[in-house]
């Protein structure tokens, strides 16, 4: 069991890299919300599962370990909207989104 | 006498709400405090039948349909493949965001496609499942049901409307 928590846990560290790596490297604004907001959804539901198993398995806590699932089911319904609450404030306020240099005459 | 049995239907329909508002309540409050001794479990009933008179109406603004419980299922049975959808198409950012030609790699676009789905929930279920799936997210969603979304490249374009939107009507039955 400690074994597969330890593999979930960095499971959920390299989805966070990834995720901050994509933040610091993709061109533009709307397409650094797509690791912002989705890796990060990712990295936290199997940091926060594994912890979620150890405390039910581990330390026998099966209610606290409920919690910290529903903490799971609620950053699935929030972390959409508000990633979608960010791009359609940026859409409003006119910004242009980035697309290939190279394919920008025939898209446009 | 006519204007009397639509008061009383009015009342038998918003029971039901009301009663499954409870139990939805009462189970966040055993499950958060963890304590079930006497006094807390009364502290419960009392400030959930409370918070459900303010507030039945808000959870189920439009009235029940008569086969919300199938609904529930079917909704149930559709997170699997949404959480293999999310899992796969994570993969697909993480090799992105570590690929060294990842300028190369990636077209961010906007596409824009119309939708059938009718209903409010239905659109709400799809937009957020959109959005969810990496590499797309839902930039607006038109009262004509016309989907604006930004996608990182290509490939993640591609599916949509498509097997998702499938899924979803057969949900919610429209």
């Amino acid at each position: 069991m400690n074994i597969f928590i330890t593999l979930l846990l960095i499971c959920g560290l390299i989805f966070f890299t990834g995720g901050t790596l994509g933040i610091l490297r993709f061109p533009d604004f709307y397409s650094r919300l797509h690791p912002a907001g989705k890796l990060d959804t990712f990295g936290l539901v199997t940091t926060v599962g594994a912890l979620a198993l150890y405390i039910a398995f581990v330390q026998g806590l099966f209610l606290t370990a409920l919690k910290i699932g529903l903490i799971i089911v609620f950053v699935f319904i929030t972390s959409p909207t508000a990633t979608h609450a960010i791009v359609d404030a940026g859409v409003r306020a006119g910004l242009k989104p980035w697309t290939k240099p190279s394919s920008g005459e025939d898209q446009t | 006498m006519r204007n009397q049995s639509q008061i009383d239907s009015e009342k038998r329909t918003a029971t039901l709400p009301f009663i499954i508002t409870f139990v939805i309540m009462i189970g966040f409050w055993l499950i958060f405090s963890g304590k079930f001794d006497l006094f807390h479990l009364s502290l419960g009933v009392v400030s959930c039948l409370l918070v459900t008179f303010f507030s039945s109406d808000l959870l189920f603004p439009t009235g029940l349909k008569t086969d919300f419980l199938a609904c529930w299922v079917r909704f149930a049975l559709y997170v699997p493949w949404l959480l293999y959808q999310i899992l796969l198409a994570n993969l697909h950012v993480l090799r992105l965001s570590f690929h060294p030609r990842m300028m190369a790699l990636i077209d961010p676009h906007i596409i824009e496609f119309n939708s059938h789905l009718e209903s409010d929930i239905a659109r709400t279920t799809f937009a957020n499942s959109i959005t969810l799936t990496p590499g797309t997210i839902t930039v607006n969603v038109s009262a004509m049901g016309r989907f604006t979304v930004h996608c990182i490249d290509v490939a993640s374009g591609d599916p949509l409307p498509g097997e998702m939107e499938r899924q979803i009507e057969r949900i919610f039955k429209e």
